[in-house]
């Protein structure tokens, strides 16, 4: 992949125009990076924020969609005659229903199905659905409807889809076509001259993105035109893709995503339910509220792909790494063509190593498909990397941050041209973060007697994206009063999109945080923007921002100096005051500026600027776990965690700690608790669409005491405000930290995510079996 | 689930008497109401009877202080009453089957999740919602606690969690960390800033000490 690819956009990204100025770097900030109070936070903690789901409309319908109970069957019937006839029914879609007939397009993998395709190749997939006056009449209708099926033999896992004779899941069969594995230098003959090498197989559970918010959305026609309240992650990714299912232009649809209830990459695509509830609505002539339920959620709204990782590594016993080899499978799904995509990435990328070969396969398979999900592939190839990097430590009795020391690459070794990363935290990650966590201390500790055993782990990550790029444009108005609005597409959803923009504005413009007002995820009214996901919000808003508030600045100074009678370059800001730096005396403040109240308002325009070329931007990151296994029942709790960050400047600290204290949950999920579980042998059936069957970390999981470390590279190239993502780097090395605390704490390696109590118990009881084995041998 | 049974084509209208007295239990407000509900379909029927859907019946609770008359269908959940009758979403949906404490709220002060209960169920009860935190315009100590400590990111969870930190604080002024996680478990924060929500819970606990 390289630096401008989006993963989660089809076709090349649409270009910005050319920034008026490139503001000089930020020094000492005023502002930016303080712990500000989000500028929302009463709307979220008062229930006064309207979420897509709270939206209510005169006149509105509730609606519900039928679903296939099968993994895999052909729709042969749908009888809905009783339905009509019930009460507060207004109108069902199936399948040769007029207009219904529409075809579907995967994020990866082109062409799906259509709207409501009776050839299910997943449980979840929508047969019916229907709009009433009440969602509990639109539920007894969807249970009157009849459905006949035939049900087809299924095949849920990877293996079972590649076997001879498995039925077949898509007409160009099940396997993804692949293309030729990563490779640099020469693996085998590395393999043949190395002094350690070691060599393992890890797997990691399919994980659910269950966000608390269900995707959904409420829609209402004005004649032609479509207003869509949807629960996204972008605004114009749902324009677009309803305006290319409804045949209708874009200016007539407009979307609001003012907030929404939680993503984590699942709510970048738009589901079939959005046109759903449109034609629903156009049926009737009345506004739709159609939400998907949990259940639906976990069958059909994506998930990060299961994965079976196997591992080759070597060094030289002067502690060289030098080479990789994994060969990985799995899974995007029925209709996702990624699967196992970018699980490699932290194999060709975290460390220095000039023999590599990477090769991903990927089965298209019986179950709901894959969707982006926080940093896709890279947990879990962190997962299987870190773990054989503690190995090859261990075996070369090298501190394990000291062996990773050796190995900080200084340039991308994958991309074309290696070019050299703006900034690489990663050294300062390493030494700085185990200074603050007292990692040498915990680490020398001596083994505890008993049942419950201690231990501390480390791993690193790195992510493919986070540096951002065009497009972006954002406006800033100066109101005559000297207040502010920020004007920009992205959606806040949870990263505070909305607060940092702000403090950005208010570092440029010497307003007061409370005085900004935003304006953002509208299609209606504010500018283009790509859906918040892979860490590149802040890399590509907030230059964007600067820029739009710089252009402010520079006509609030032309209009000061006449007043003035100074030069505009004499001028500087000092709260909302404009001095004259030469001759302290003069100045003026913003309301008192008699040009600007005479226009009323001042609009800056700013457009994100081109990456630097021939350069490679990227986060790093290190945690740090400590855990204490509980060698009896198998239980492992997570005691403390410290988590060393490049994502460059922080914006807002809170809000940084915030997103890394996240994305550790998120890695205490994926190594110790979630999975989602299939039945594979009978049914095909999910399981777990339940939060009681799969289950999300809560209070009892997650760790208290996380303290977080940025470490602020001073990048003066990534962009204008030296700001890298942090939401994917956050989780992409926690679970992986957990693992080698565990092992660390009870010297046998756990490679199959999650770490549940009863696989520790297992591999306890495994490694005791085969020490007195080989004591009696 | 869906469905692909109902073969006669009988439409399974409402909910079956049999399984709505299952389903309240012993609650006996609820079969008190039902049993005031529908005179057309006597209780001692054989077969198993079935209310009409949109069959309502007489509720009368206090929300947020306010006295609430309201006639509700007896398989409604409380949480529906509130969202979609009283137009109070600051209280949210998010799993409807008790897992994940979106919609918790306090029924008589304790914490409690509103897709757990019917609205028939919460006659006579006193209910506060996150809206019946707020002292007029501002927010009262756990909201003020939950913005400071950034104890939140998409904060769709958040009413939910505010509530149940409501009410823990109800029943013991001082939690310590080990209380505070045991009283904030049945809240699924899937952002996971839990270790933000423990600190402003801890935070909201010394605001209310010092009488905020």
């Amino acid at each position: 992949m390289e630096p401008n690819d989006l993963y989660y956009w089809e076709g090349p990204l649409p270009e910005t125009q050319a920034p008026a100025s490139a503001p000089e770097a930020w020094g000492e900030t005023k502002v930016v990076g303080k712990p500000v109070v989000r500028i929302d936070a009463y709307d979220r903690v008062s229930g006064s924020a309207v979420y897509p789901s709270d939206v209510v409309l005169p006149d509105m319908l509730h609606a519900a969609i039928l679903w296939c109970p099968h993994a895999h069957a052909k729709v042969t019937k749908v009888d809905t005659s009783a339905a009509e006839k019930m009460p507060g029914v207004r109108a069902i879609l199936k399948d040769g229903v007029a207009g219904t007939n529409i075809p579907w397009f995967a994020t990866s993998g082109g062409f799906s199905s259509r709207l409501f395709d009776t050839h299910c190749r997943m449980e979840g997939e929508e047969v019916a659905a229907v709009a009433a006056d009440t969602i509990y009449q639109a539920w007894d209708a969807v249970r009157a409807i009849t459905v006949e099926y035939e049900v087809l033999p299924h095949a849920v896992t990877f293996d079972d889809a590649m076997k001879d004779g498995a039925p077949q899941i898509r007409e160009g069969g099940n396997k993804v076509p692949t293309p030729n594995p990563y490779q640099r230098g020469d693996v085998e003959a590395a393999f043949k001259t190395a002094d350690v090498v070691v060599e393992r197989t890890f797997t990691t559970g399919t994980e659910l993105h269950s966000p608390m918010e269900l995707h959904g959305c409420v829609v209402k026609w004005d004649g032609p035109r479509l207003t869509v309240w949807e629960s996204s992650q972008g605004v114009y990714a749902p324009q677009g893709t309803i305006a290319r299912a409804l045949r209708i232009p874009l200016a007539n649809i407009r979307v609001i995503g003012h907030y929404m209830g939680g993503g984590f990459g699942a709510k970048l695509d738009t589901g079939k339910y959005s046109v759903m509830a449109a034609l629903l609505a156009r049926k009737t002539g009345r506004p739709v509220r159609l939400f998907r339920t949990r259940e639906q959620t976990a069958l059909t709204m994506g998930n990060r792909p299961g994965t079976t990782i196997w591992v080759k590594a070597a060094a030289k016993k002067d502690g060289t790494l030098v080479a990789l080899e994994t060969k990985t499978t799995g899974s995007g799904g029925a209709y996702s063509a990624n699967g196992t995509g970018a699980v490699d990435y932290v194999f060709r990328e975290l460390y220095t190593c000039p023999n590599v070969r990477c090769q991903n396969q990927s089965a298209f398979i019986n179950a709901g498909p894959e969707r982006p999900f926080r940093a896709p592939g890279h947990p879990q190839g962190a997962w299987a990397l870190e773990q054989i990097m503690d190995e090859l430590a261990a075996k070369l009795k090298l501190d394990p941050i000291e062996f990773r020391l050796k190995h900080v690459p200084v340039f991308s070794q994958s991309r074309n041209g290696n070019p050299p990363y703006t900034s690489t935290g990663l050294t300062a990650c390493l030494t700085e973060g185990a200074a603050a966590f007292g990692w040498k201390e915990a680490r020398a500790r001596a083994p505890q007697p008993g049942h419950l055993k201690r231990g501390v782990g480390v791993a690193a990550g790195i992510w493919q994206g986070g540096g951002g790029s065009p497009p972006s444009t954002a406006i800033v108005k100066l109101f005559g009063d000297g207040s502010a609005n920020l004007n920009m597409g992205a959606s806040d959803i949870g990263c505070g999109t909305k607060t940092w923009g702000a403090q950005i504005v208010a570092e440029e413009l010497g307003v007061p945080i409370e005085r900004i007002s935003v304006e953002h995820a509208d299609t209606g009214t504010t500018q283009f923007a790509t859906p918040s996901g892979g860490s590149k919000t802040v890399p590509t808003e907030a230059p964007a921002i600067r820029a739009a508030a710089v252009e402010v600045k520079q006509q609030l100074f032309a209009m000061a100096a006449e007043q003035l009678k100074v030069a505009a370059t004499d001028l500087a800001l000092q709260g909302n005051e404009v001095v004259s730096k030469t001759e302290g005396t003069k100045k003026v403040a913003l309301p008192q500026i008699q040009a600007l109240g005479r226009r009323g308002l001042l609009v800056g325009v700013g457009y994100r600027g081109l990456n630097p070329q021939g350069k490679a931007i990227n986060p790093f990151s290190v945690h740090f776990a400590e855990v204490e296994v509980n060698t009896k029942t198998g239980e492992i709790k997570v005691l403390r965690f410290g988590a060393a960050h490049d994502s460059g400047r922080p914006l807002n600290l809170k809000m940084y700690a915030n997103q890394v204290v996240g994305g550790i949950t998120m890695g205490v999920g994926l190594g110790l608790t979630e999975i989602r579980v299939m039945d594979g042998r009978q049914r095909g059936k999910v399981l777990t669409t339940s939060l009681h069957d799969y289950k999300l970390p809560t209070a009892l999981d997650a760790p208290a005491d996380v303290s977080v470390l940025p470490i602020d590279p001073h990048d003066t190239e990534c962009n204008s405000t030296g700001a890298k993502g942090i939401g994917e780097p956050a989780t992409i090395p926690a679970a992986a930290a957990i693992a080698n605390a565990v092992f660390h704490a009870i010297g046998v390696r756990l490679p199959d995510a999650p770490m549940s109590p009863a696989r520790v118990v297992a591999a306890i009881a495994g490694a005791q079996a085969s020490a007195k084995g080989q004591k009696r041998g | 689930m869906a469905h692909d049974h109902q073969k006669d084509g009988t439409p399974p209208a409402g909910v079956s008497r049999r399984g709505f007295l299952t389903s309240v239990g012993s609650g006996a407000i609820g079969v008190a109401a039902v049993a005031g509900l529908s005179p057309a379909a006597p209780a001692e029927a054989a077969a198993p009877a079935t209310l009409p859907a949109g069959d309502t019946s007489p509720v009368t609770f206090t929300v947020n202080g306010r006295l609430q008359k309201v006639l509700v269908e007896p398989r409604w959940s409380l949480l529906y009453v509130l969202r979609d009758g009283l137009g109070l979403s600051g209280t949210k949906v998010g799993c409807e089957r008790g897992e994940c404490g979106a919609c918790t709220v306090l029924v008589d002060g304790k914490a409690r999740y509103a897709c757990m209960m019917l609205a028939v169920e919460a006659d006579g009860h006193e209910i506060t919602t996150v809206e019946g935190l707020m002292r007029g315009e501002d927010l009262g100590p756990v909201q003020q606690a939950f913005a400071e400590e950034d104890a939140f990111q998409c904060g769709y969870c958040t009413p939910g969690q505010v509530m149940a930190a409501e009410g823990l604080l109800r029943v013991n002024a001082s939690p310590t960390l080990d209380e505070i996680r045991q009283g904030m478990a049945g809240n699924i924060c899937r952002c996971g800033a839990y270790a933000h929500i423990f600190k402003a819970v801890d935070k909201a606990a010394a605001f209310k000490r010092e009488g905020r």
